[in-house]
């Protein structure tokens, strides 16, 4: 019998655990963006342009045009909750994961990129399930869209790494709190996501670009109609590598100051 | 007020189908110290809980400072101090904000209230802590502050449910000093325990209730004198010297006791017996000759142990 | 046995005799009705007032964040909606009444669910308060109002917005601070009562469960004539529904007679959950 290779170990942690408590993610991770795409899609799309394609959409109907970057806000969104309060949970109390962790062979790099891998898996659960109900609302009109499936992850990591970063250190469990409502709101709702980027002020545009999420949504949005646009999107790709790099390299350090004994 | 300050008859309380107080009567003197002895789910508590308007009796009657709690309960409440089995001091307030928050729920008029605090806290000897957050205390200091939070009333009569469970020695020790303080200055004091030590060292009269009667009731001394003989001896023996230790003793002690881990022989003259077994060839593990306690009080009625 | 003012009490008298003091707690228990709950109420105010301010501004952030983005981003979008009489509003006039109703809602949220869970389960705050002259009753009183007055303020500042950004077409729009308030109170009782009944702490995700759906179907966005029949009916029984439409009357400047119907739900609503409140707390504390 082969061992699990070390890096996958915390993985498999994660994994017993969801399997006790995964009914209760399904309202973030399923019901929540099929409630925001029935509601703020297709209830709103039917008032703008009575749910017809528009050019001020990029020739799309409203809903077409939503769908694709509330796959990439939802990845953000468990993401973040991944990289904040699970992060600080496994290191101090509830779980104290982290500490059994350490107890055993598995080094802190692999605590990092194990936890880091199981906020992809859960990222990913969540992507494919809202490709599929989006896919059910009609709005993918592409094969490419499947590949969102490394989209949304990739959006997952560049959120997740960096917040974790600073959440291994994080004493108390209020600043999080400021996370989703400061940064995790605000981008939620301006990055291009309930209407075209180009109504902001260009002040706020650049806030925009310089985040993942834009770029994320960009590039879902480009998959879903089946239109990739090879340079840009190459270049949202590789910002968004970029980040999650940074973040994960980041991160490392950060977590063995935090664990070290 | 003349007459007791809290009369109970055939006092009861049953939670569905389980009776966690039946039928018990009681009665409490203004100026003394009451105790309710007890194992765990003696019915104590339930007892405090009814005394303390905290919950309706389910039959019998029972008057506090001359007062039906169940249909005066807001008075009744208004007139006692409770220090209750758990800590539930207010965790986000500092400690002499706990004290006022809490005298504001009685309605003390704010430069009266400040006047208190001073007071209760160097009576819990808490002065310098006073703008701590109660996070930071320790176990003695916060049952200290507790005790001093039921005061704030100024109320005749103080009941402590458990007051020094779970507490190190010295911080009992610490506790019983503030409440004979207490005793001291007139404050009658309602006290349930299950640590004989504190039953003994407090209490004037005291009842012993299991599973929700009272079994025995009186002072200390009285209740030693009633029930067990003036001293104890305990040995710890192997299996086999236990079997023979009636023959061995030839009507020297009154009652032997087996209990898990030693033997415990009831007479009048500790010293004497212990002498005759030595030299009847007895090899104990180790003897212990000491004066009789409601422990043992307890064990005779029962047949258990206080902490079992 | 009363004396007169300020005797030492009796752990400063030195003769040793006790000295008892003016008894002020039976003037209490017999006062009026609303001093209790509001001595419990003032525990609140010290812990929060203290507390960072940023847990109060942040309940204000999130319905200023939707109206500017949904609001006035997607503005253009929609173009212009036919508010409750008819005529056309532009679609941040329509959309912000319904966000203050939404802010009114979770703010009673916040306050009166897991708190109020914490409260009973964890810090054992209410067993320490019933064991003055204070009832479970008071305290739930106290809890609820608490809550209600919270999204009171947060109304008025949320009001004062919308006037800034002229979604308030008259003077019937200082209604919506009541109207609000009267919708965070009835949130507010019924958060009260459910986590009474609450077991665990993870039960309250189903909260947001709720809430969530209330927020986005309650013709915050788009009115209910969007919607099918069959949802429209569901959704006006709803009661953040109630609170929308009674609050985008009085911004829009339209109040009808339907607005009596909004505020008879949510006054009945009040009241059945708070009476269920009361009855299951006093259960609960006083067993």
């Amino acid at each position: 019998m082969t061992a699990l290779p070390a890096a996958l170990r915390p993985l498999s942690y994660f994994w017993t655990v969801y399997r006790r408590t995964w009914m209760a993610d399904l309202s973030t991770t399923f019901f929540t963006p099929l409630l925001y795409l029935a509601s703020l899609g297709a209830g709103l799309g039917q008032l703008i342009g009575h749910g017809r394609p528009l050019p001020s959409l990029g020739g799309q109907t409203y809903l077409a045009f939503v769908a694709p970057a509330l796959l990439a806000a939802t990845a953000m969104q468990v993401a973040l909750a991944q990289g904040t309060y699970e992060v600080w949970g496994a290191r101090n109390f509830w779980s104290g994961a982290y500490r059994s962790m350490q107890a055993s062979p598995i080094s802190v790099g692999h605590i990092v990129s194990g936890h880091m891998l199981w906020v992809a898996v859960r990222v990913e659960i969540a992507t494919a399930l809202f490709l599929g109900v989006s896919s059910a609302f009609g709005t993918v009109r592409s094969p490419e869209a499947l590949a969102a499936l490394v989209v949304g992850p990739l959006v997952g990591l560049a959120f997740a790494a960096p917040i974790a970063a600073y959440s291994v250190t994080a004493r108390h469990d209020q600043p999080f709190n400021l996370v989703f409502r400061l940064l995790m709101l605000p981008l939620f709702l301006f990055s291009g996501t309930f209407f075209p980027l180009s109504q902001l002020p260009s002040g706020l545009r650049w806030l925009a670009y310089l985040l993942p999420l834009w770029h994320g949504v960009e590039l879902s949005r480009a998959l879903y109609a089946g239109h990739f646009p090879v340079l840009a999107g190459l270049g949202h790709f590789a910002y968004l590598v970029g980040v999650a790099g940074a973040g994960l390299i980041v991160a490392r350090s950060s977590y063995q100051r935090a664990l070290a004994r | 007020m003349t007459g007791p300050l809290v009369l109970a008859s055939a006092l009861t309380k049953h939670f569905g189908d389980f009776v966690a107080v039946d039928g018990i009567d009681f009665e409490v003197q203004a100026g003394e110290a009451f105790g309710f002895l007890g194992p765990n789910g003696a019915g104590k508590s339930s007892t405090m809980r009814m005394i303390g308007a905290t919950s309706r009796r389910s039959g019998g009657e029972l008057s506090v400072l001359g007062l039906d709690p169940d249909r005066h309960g807001a008075e009744v409440r208004s007139r006692l101090g409770v220090v209750p089995q758990e800590d539930n001091l207010d965790l986000e307030l500092s400690v002499s904000d706990n004290l006022y928050v809490y005298g504001r729920y009685f309605g003390i008029p704010k430069r009266e209230l400040r006047r208190r605090i001073e007071e209760l806290l160097e009576f819990a000897r808490l002065t310098e802590r006073a703008r701590e957050k109660v996070d930071n205390l320790s176990g003695g200091m916060k049952r200290r502050l507790t005790i001093a939070r039921g005061l704030v009333n100024n109320p005749e009569l103080l009941l402590l449910d458990e007051p020094t469970t779970g507490l190190d020695p010295q911080a009992r020790h610490l506790l019983w000093d503030r409440l004979y303080n207490l005793k001291q200055k007139g404050v009658t004091l309602i006290i349930t325990t299950h640590y004989m030590e504190e039953a003994e060292q407090l209490c004037d009269r005291l009842v012993v209730m299991d599973k929700g009667r009272i079994i025995a009731h009186g002072s200390p001394q009285e209740l030693v004198g009633r029930y067990v003989t003036k001293e104890v001896v305990e040995l710890r023996l192997a299996p086999e010297s236990a079997s023979q230790l009636s023959e061995r003793l030839d009507g020297r002690a009154q009652r032997v006791e087996l209990l898990a881990d030693r033997v415990l022989i009831y007479t009048d003259d500790g010293d004497a017996t212990a002498e005759h077994l030595l030299r009847d060839g007895l090899a104990p593990r180790s003897t212990l000759v000491r004066r009789a306690s409601l422990e043992d009080v307890f064990l005779t009625l029962t047949g258990r142990q206080l902490d079992e | 046995m009363s004396g007169s003012g300020s005797q030492a009490g009796m752990l400063g008298s030195a003769s040793g005799a006790a000295v008892p003091a003016p008894q002020v707690g039976p003037q209490l228990a017999q006062g009026p009705w609303l001093r209790r709950p509001l001595a419990f109420a003032s525990r609140n105010f010290s812990v929060q007032v203290r507390a960072v301010p940023y847990v109060w501004a942040s309940g204000l952030i999130e319905p200023f964040l939707y109206l500017l983005s949904i609001g006035i981003g997607i503005g253009h979008l929609v173009g212009r909606l036919p508010g409750p009489s008819g005529t056309l509003v532009p679609y941040a006039t329509f959309v912000a009444p319904g966000l203050l109703a939404t802010a009114a809602m979770n703010g009673a949220i916040y306050e009166c669910t897991i708190n109020i869970f914490a409260k009973l389960h964890w810090q054992k705050l209410y067993d320490a308060v019933v064991a003055t002259p204070l009832s479970p009753a008071d305290v739930a009183i106290a809890e609820v109002g608490f809550a209600t007055f919270r999204c009171m303020l947060y109304a008025a500042v949320f009001l004062g917005a919308m006037a800034g950004f002229g979604d308030t077409r008259s003077w019937w729009a200082l209604l919506c601070v009541p109207s609000a308030t009267l919708t965070g109170a009835a949130f507010a009782s019924a958060g009260f009562a459910a986590s009474c009944y609450m077991r665990s702490w993870t039960d309250f995700d189903k909260i947001q469960l709720v809430a969530m759906p209330l927020f986005l179907f309650s013709a915050t966005f788009y009115p209910l004539s969007e919607l099918p029949r069959w949802a429209q009916l569901v959704v006006e029984a709803l009661p953040l529904y109630q609170g929308v439409a009674l609050c985008r009357q009085f911004a829009l400047g339209y109040p009808s007679a339907s607005a009596l119907g909004h505020v008879a739900y949510l006054a009945v609503l009040s009241s059945a959950a708070g009476a269920l409140s009361q009855r299951r707390v006093t259960k609960l504390l006083t067993p």
